[in-house]
């Protein structure tokens, strides 16, 4: 693992479109049989919306999820005006409603698709910083900053790096390229490709991922300085070579989305690839139990984690636990225990399966535990000598900032890298032969839909496009690292809190009656 | 061992459709016609599989009701002939309490006794009216409550609706001075009654007393629904009585082992009455839940009284308000001023009106309800759709009013109530929580909106300038 160079260069941009036919975008375009076929829109539109090529005359169907959209009125290319026999038709893509939810709005999963094409910022007006969830992080603001403080320096002089071992304590101090790594998904949740193609956007990334609670296959050996092996209640795949190897070694206590329960692969997605690495039986149910039968206190957890440290000597210790009320005291004690890392995974975080009813009543949003957890461990003295890591609900760059303004030192993000890679959050990634669109699928067809080299690029590309955010909030602030950025909620502000008059500046909370 | 509540589980198909989200919309004229790639033949949900069958008999498309939107026929038919809406039908299911989702929910829960299990993270909004502004805890490591090893099988779900004397006195032999009163526990904290303004048959009353039998319950029964078809459940069944015709129905009480009047100004002669037609009746008031109710139920606890039913309307609101509290908060007025009565242990408190989601009945119990009494969803495990038809005189669509069989009425909705106390049994599994009875009235073991909001938002942003929720 590379510890020393926080400048480090981000990896290589390269398209990567669609994998299907038919990309979904915010508006729609249609043309109609009036069409002659003269080309002038092809010509007009620097986006590309209408392809045509030298040998073949006859109009193709609008690549209209390029389409800018109405604003595009006022350019003198907007092709339905100029079009001579009027045969396009512009319109807000009707089949939106239909995609997304309150956290997940379709602008933001359009949005991150397109980031993870082009490795940029959308250039369609696309709400992806904000969800419609009407509170939290959709109705925390950055304040509006001054403009005397802007740096006018280059992304590449910007650092975006976290540490992960604040402790001293001789063992290597893991430097992350990005405020962020990968979420535990495990073997069997997800598809082998796409485990693969996480750890090598980790590897190109400088940051890490996590194998999940579901074995260590053996294609992430060749990434395994940056591929953390997690430890969950089930044990399953955890052995001594995979401690050995990792860079960092994670106890799931619990899971945002489910806490208080243990893991639960449905029996369906139980394949013999699956069973073998689990070493259960194919198409039974896996349970995880909750909690480690063998924690019963912070001492017995101190065994836990004095044991991955004596068995490896130069890992690092995270400590993955829920929200409950007592968050605050749940982390101070992992950090007492010897933890480098405490990760906070929130109510609203994301999972393969859980019931509906854990997933929304269970425990606290992330949003108020980071500031919970940050100020107690300030209060303890100990705040500087421990990496915070927050996840679950956390979205986009602007929620990872937030976030980190809050108290945390970064993020874990698992849905985002699944958006990049084409998921529409239908929820069904449970049961049956797993996800359609062949991210969380094991199944001999559907788990291989998906190509590495695809996957790794659309994964680096929207991190790529994230950064380009962090590094513009940064700059806006005065500031040259994302470590300056650690608890500044001065920086924020929550729509709420305000007066009508000062709430006016800034962008309203979206509003919308979704049909859930 | 003792005999553990187990809850028989049999998948009860449902006799229509249920109504899906989502429609698929094929702009046919744009298809290729011949086309060898044809979507269509390769969903994974393999739901357009009939659909030849539905074209040539001009049906309903059965893939309105099973597609999951994975978005791939859209995505990936060669001509993009493919569309998608949310299906009409299902935007009218309901209203904006009982929300489609809520419907088609329950409906999934009746047909199969399971869990709904999905995958992804939560997808509703950050907090909402009612019961989804707070959240129940849970406990992460350390604990002594946690139920651990022993597993959630030895989760005690049981709750009383006989009334308790405390404290108890003694001889100078130990023995007993004070009488001790039978108990009448219920192994699960919920009770039945038919929602009096949907359609009542005997056959559906016939299908809730004996899933009431089943699930060891008691169903709350209007006199003029008896018939002698639930004689073989009458010890399960619970008639509601009020005052002007305790007299007529001197039979009905003898048999039953608990009855409920309805509450009037002289409740005391009322169930005086009662008492004498059979003395060792369990009595249960019912009390319209109004700015009244907590005055009221402290009044009466003062009688002999088992238990006391507040009913809500059947949204969760106050009755008789302008503008209305959510049974959330009427729970807790009442609760709280019976505990500062000193006499909340002595009685028992059951409410009913809007629960809607197993969450529902976990969270009222922590508000401080010993348990809920269901109506409206026991009509929708019949494949309501609360589309209200029936009180215009209309005709059903899911004919409920035609003879349903008892047998699979009854097996519908006990799959969706033993879905819910596999769900109150996930939630309390969570809480490290192992009792019902402890969980009444532990608002420790939840976080609400309005503190969270306080505890970690207020040091950061000052005064919150936004009273409510919106």
């Amino acid at each position: 693992m590379k510890t020393n160079d926080i400048h480090f260069q981000f990896p290589k941009i390269v398209q990567v479109p669609d994998r299907f036919r038919n990309p979904i975008g915010k508006y729609s375009i249609r043309r109609n049989s009036k069409c002659i076929s003269c080309g002038l829109c092809a010509e007009l539109c620097p986006y590309g919306v209408h392809p045509r090529y030298d040998d073949y005359s006859k109009p193709l169907r609008p690549k209209d999820y390029k389409c800018i959209g109405f604003k595009c009125k006022e350019h003198d290319f907007f092709c339905i005006d100029r079009c001579p026999e009027q045969a396009l038709t512009l319109r807000r893509n009707p089949i939106l409603e239909t995609l997304g939810d309150y956290r997940w709005t379709a602008e933001m999963l359009i949005a991150h698709w397109e980031m993870a094409e082009t490795g940029n910022l959308p250039i369609v007006d696309l709400e992806y910083n904000l969800g419609n969830s009407g509170g939290g992080f959709d109705k925390i603001r950055f304040k509006t900053p001054n403009p005397a403080d802007y740096l006018s320096l280059g992304d590449d002089q910007m650092d975006t790096s976290i540490l992960l071992n604040k402790r001293g304590d001789g063992r290597p101090e893991v430097i992350n390229g990005i405020p962020c790594y990968g979420g535990g998904m495990s073997y069997g949740s997800t598809a082998l490709p796409v485990m693969v193609a996480r750890a090598r956007a980790a590897t190109l990334l400088n940051t890490l991922t996590c194998t999940g609670e579901g074995g260590y296959p053996q294609d992430l050996v060749p990434y395994a300085d940056h591929v953390i092996t997690q430890v969950a209640t089930g044990l399953f795949g955890v052995r001594e070579e995979t401690i050995r190897f990792a860079p960092m070694v994670e106890f799931k206590y619990a899971q945002g989305a489910k806490p208080g329960l243990g893991g639960h692969l449905l029996g369906d997605k139980v394949t013999p690839e699956v069973a073998a690495i689990r070493e259960t039986v194919v198409g039974n149910a896996l349970f995880s139990p909750f909690p480690f039968h063998s924690v019963y206190s912070v001492e017995d957890h101190k065994k836990h984690v004095d044991w991955i440290k004596e068995i490896n000597p130069s890992a690092l210790v995270s400590v993955k636990v829920s929200t409950p009320t007592d968050v605050d005291m749940v982390a101070v004690g992992s950090y007492y225990a010897g933890a480098h890392v405490v990760h906070l995974d929130g109510s609203y975080g994301g999972t393969g399966a859980a019931p509906d009813i854990a997933k929304k009543n269970i425990a606290m949003p992330i949003e108020y535990a980071i500031p919970k957890v940050h100020r107690f461990l300030q209060e303890e003295g100990v705040r500087d000598q421990v990496c915070l890591i927050a996840s679950g609900g956390i979205r986009n760059a602007l929620d990872v900032a937030k976030a980190i303004a809050l108290g945390a030192d970064g993020a874990v993000i698992g849905t985002a890298e699944l958006v990049a890679l084409e998921c529409v959050r239908c929820g069904h990634c449970e049961s049956g032969r797993g996800c359609a669109r062949g991210i969380a699928s094991t199944d001999h067809e559907l788990g291989h839909m998906i190509s590495e080299e695809w996957a790794t690029q659309r994964i680096v590309n929207m991190y790529t496009a994230w950064r380009k955010q962090w590094c513009e909030i940064l700059r806006q602030y005065g500031m040259k690292s994302i470590r300056e950025l650690i608890g500044r909620s001065d920086l924020l502000v929550h729509l709420d809190y305000l007066d009508e008059e000062e709430r006016s500046n800034y962008q309203p909370a979206p509003q919308a009656e979704l049909i859930i | 061992m003792p005999k553990k509540y187990h809850i028989p589980l049999k998948t009860a198909n449902p006799r229509y459709h249920p109504i899906g989200k989502y429609a698929t919309v094929e702009f046919r004229e744009d298809c290729a016609g011949s086309c060898r790639a044809c979507v269509k033949k390769k969903c994974v949900y393999g739901i357009f599989k009939d659909n030849h069958l539905h074209m040539s008999t001009m049906e309903e498309p059965e893939y309105l009701y099973t597609c999951n939107s994975c978005f791939r026929c859209v995505q990936e038919c060669t001509r993009g002939i493919f569309s998608r809406v949310i299906n009409p039908e299902y935007r009218t299911l309901g209203d904006e309490y009982w929300r489609p989702d809520i419907i088609n929910r329950l409906w999934y829960q009746a047909h199969t006794g399971k869990i709904p299990v999905s995958g992804a993270g939560y997808r509703g909004p950050f907090v909402a009216a009612g019961f989804d502004s707070m959240w129940t805890d849970m406990s992460e490591i350390v604990r002594p409550t946690r139920d651990g090893i022993h597993g959630r099988e030895y989760i005690n779900t049981c709750f009383e609706i006989s009334r308790r004397i405390s404290p108890l006195k003694f001889n100078a032999d130990l023995s007993l001075v004070t009488e001790t009163l039978p108990i009448l526990e219920i192994p699960i904290p919920l009770m039945f009654r038919l929602p009096d303004k949907l359609i009542i048959n005997s056959p559906i009353v016939e299908s809730a007393a004996k899933a009431a039998q089943t699930m060891e319950t008691f169903l709350l029964i209007r006199p003029e629904d008896y018939s002698d078809a639930l004689l073989p459940y009458a010890r399960n069944l619970l008639p509601s009585i009020t005052k002007g015709n305790v007299a007529d129905h001197e039979t009905l009480i003898r048999q039953s082992r608990a009855v409920e009047l309805a509450f009037d100004k002289n409740i005391e002669n009322t169930l005086g009455n009662v008492r004498d037609i059979k003395p060792d009746i369990v009595s249960i008031v019912r009390i319209p839940l109004n700015a009244d109710a907590a005055s009221r139920a402290l009044k009466i606890s003062a009688l002999d009284v088992d238990t006391l039913h507040f009913c809500a309307d059947e949204h969760g609101n106050e009755l008789d308000a302008e503008d209305p509290r959510f049974l959330k908060d009427m729970i807790r007025e009442v609760h709280l001023k019976l505990v500062e009565g000193s006499v909340r242990q002595k009685i028992n408190l059951v409410f009913s009106g809007g629960i809607a989601m197993a969450e529902h009945m976990a969270k009222a119990i922590i508000c401080g309800a010993d348990g809920v009494i269901v109506d409206i969803p026991l009509l929708i495990a019949l494949e309501c759709r609360l589309c209200y038809r029936c009180q215009k005189d209309l005709s059903c669509p899911a004919k409920i009013d035609d003879t349903i069989d008892p047998e699979w009425g009854s097996q519908r909705m006990i799959n969706l109530m033993g879905a819910w106390h596999s769900q109150l049994i996930e939630v309390m599994g969570a809480m490290g929580i192992r009792e019902a009875r402890r969980l009444r009235g532990e608002v420790g073991r939840s976080m609400w909106f309005e503190d969270l909001e306080k505890e970690s938002f207020s040091p950061l942003f000052g005064k919150r300038k936004i009273a409510g929720l919106k």
